[in-house]
This record gives C-alpha cells, sequence and structure tokens, in this order.
C-alpha cells in the first residue's frame, strides 16, 4: 500500500512539473512563427496517437480486440454529429456486445 | 467591458463548452474507480483523481500495479504517458501573462480536451477558456472516480462492459472537433503512424511524445 501512495504523490508532482515547465521557463515570450505553425498542429498529431495507442495497443504490442469495433462505431457517430456521451457510451456497449458474442 | 469581466465571459463560455467533455469524462472515470479498487482500496483511487487529474497517467500507472510492477515502474510510465504535457505547456507559455504565480494557475488545470479547446487555430491559447473547459471535466473526473470506486464491486470486470473503449471513443471525438483541413489531417495521420510504428520499440508513453514530429512534418507543407 505504501507504494500506491508513493506511486500517488510522485504523479502528482510530476505531472504539476511537466505542465508548468513551459509556462514557467518561458514565460510569456512569443515563439517564432515557424514554432507557432507546430503548435498549431500538434493537437492534431497527439490527439491521433491517443486515440490508436488506445485502440490497438496492449503493453508493448499491438492487438485486434473487441475496442477496435467500439472505436469504429464511434468514428460512425461522430460522422453523424452524435453528442459526445452518445459517441463515448456507444463505442463501449459494442465492445461490450461484441466480447459477449465472442 | 472591463478585463474581469472578459474573463469570466471567457470562462463561463468555457464552462459551457466542457460540460459535455465533463460528462464523457464521468463515466470514464467510473471504469478508473472500478478497476483501482481491489488494489488500491477505496479512498487512494479517489485521492488520485484529485491530486493528479490525468486520465492516461492514472490507467497507466494502475496498469503497471495491477501486473505486479513497482511503484517506480507505475511512476515511470504515468510521467512518460504525461510526457506530452511538457510540449502542451511549451505551446501554452507564450498565451499566458503575468506573474509566475498566475501562470502556474492557469497552466495546472490543463488537460488534453480543454488544451485542444483553448487553442484559437493560429497557435495562440485562450487561458480563460481553458480554465473553464478543465472545470466541468475535473469535477466529472472526481465524482466518477468515486462512484466507481463504490459501485465497482456490484459491477463486475469493466472490459465486459465495454469500458477500455471508452478513452478512445474520448479522444477520438476531440479528435474530430480539431482535425479539420488538410494539414491537420496529414499531423493526424502522421502522429498516429508514428505511434503505431513505435508501440512495440519504445516504453508506454514515449511513442504518443514522438507523435509530434507528426505535426513537425505537416507544418512544413504548404497551407
Amino acid at each position: 500500500m505504501t507504494g500506491v501512495w508513493v506511486t500517488i504523490g510522485s504523479l502528482a508532482f510530476g505531472t504539476a512539473v511537466l505542465k508548468l515547465a513551459g509556462p514557467l521557463a518561458l514565460g510569456g515570450r512569443p515563439l517564432s512563427a515557424r514554432a507557432l505553425n507546430v503548435v498549431e498542429l500538434l493537437a492534431s498529431a497527439l490527439l491521433a496517437a491517443l486515440v490508436v495507442v488506445e485502440t490497438f495497443g496492449k503493453g508493448r504490442s499491438l492487438t485486434l480486440d473487441a475496442r477496435v469495433l467500439g472505436v469504429a462505431f464511434a468514428a460512425v457517430l461522430l460522422a453523424r454529429r452524435a453528442p459526445m456521451i452518445v459517441v463515448v457510451v456507444g463505442a463501449a456497449a459494442v465492445t461490450a456486445i461484441a466480447r459477449l458474442l465472442s | 467591458m472591463s478585463d474581469q469581466a472578459a474573463a469570466r465571459e471567457r470562462r463561463e463560455a468555457g464552462i459551457r463548452r466542457g460540460i459535455p467533455f465533463g460528462i464523457a469524462v464521468f463515466v470514464i472515470s467510473i471504469s478508473f474507480g472500478v478497476l483501482a479498487r481491489p488494489l488500491m482500496g477505496p479512498v487512494a483511487p479517489i485521492v488520485m483523481s484529485v491530486v493528479v487529474f490525468s486520465g492516461s497517467a492514472q490507467f497507466g500507472a494502475l496498469a503497471v500495479l495491477l501486473a505486479g510492477g513497482s511503484a517506480a515502474a507505475a511512476i515511470a510510465a504515468g510521467l512518460l504517458l504525461n510526457a506530452r504535457y511538457l510540449a502542451m505547456g511549451l505551446a501554452l507559455a507564450p498565451s499566458l501573462r503575468g506573474r509566475a504565480l498566475s501562470r502556474a494557475a492557469f497552466a495546472m488545470p490543463m488537460v488534453d480536451a480543454s488544451w485542444a479547446a483553448a487553442s484559437t487555430g493560429s497557435g495562440t491559447f485562450d487561458p480563460w477558456y481553458l480554465v473553464g473547459v478543465s472545470i466541468p471535466q475535473y469535477a466529472g473526473w472526481v465524482l466518477g472516480t468515486v462512484v466507481g470506486v463504490f459501485v465497482g464491486p456490484a459491477l463486475g470486470h469493466p472490459d465486459a462492459l465495454g469500458l477500455d473503449a471508452l478513452f478512445p471513443a474520448f479522444f477520438l471525438a476531440l479528435l474530430f472537433e480539431e482535425a479539420r483541413g488538410r494539414r491537420r489531417m496529414v499531423a493526424a495521420g502522421g502522429g498516429a503512424g508514428i505511434a503505431l510504428a513505435l508501440t512495440p520499440i519504445l516504453p508506454a508513453g514515449l511513442p504518443i511524445l514522438a507523435a509530434a514530429l507528426g505535426a513537425v512534418a505537416a507544418s512544413r507543407m504548404r497551407s
């Protein structure tokens, strides 16, 4: 249990350091035009990476399981402009049904 | 309009925008509470959501501990998964004004959804809007953890309910809003490809950080 509390404390501290390093070191200094160009595209790149790693990743390997069907269903719902909660719960429901049937 | 009134207006607009995120995050953090309870007991998962407030790091560290890994390994995994905050903080920094303490107060609530929502599209960020979007998410994240911890034992294993698909679906919804236009689509495709290619090679989290190179590559395209 000590290990759990050490983990919690260290993650809280470390996450704060990661979030604050840029704002405290750089201050309000402006970025170069080239850097701004990259920043504008950063969210797309990072979010897409999170999607594929959370869909196909299993530890250090890639795998195809029921999550793929759930996330594919989420994409269909998003294309039809469904609200976010419908998208998220729909993905879980399809994944659960696929597991039940397999 | 005074600065204060303008700030409040931006914050309230952010809160309205953040409510759907908060509801989605509420459901996701139920699954965190359910998964964490058998290992951590009822209190620690709630404290963790209050002080860490980061889905990827909390799920990542928990997975290591559940697999029998050491605290050091769990911390390393969680921090690597959050390494992207370093890049996000560097991006946010020039949009923050004032003393160090006030800049820190704007940077602390930053999470993926609020950071992406507060991006103005020209490389700058709206700090009050960011804070606003984070508020419902923080409430949803902590409340969901409490619910998950207490109803968890009645739910059975979360994978049977498909709860592990909640997280990627949430990020996909954020990506759908964000990746408009050819350069952003290229950045997204590049980031996804880099992360997939590096997952078998690097420790968890680093492939996501490396995906930032997709943005660098796409930034060289003509718009």
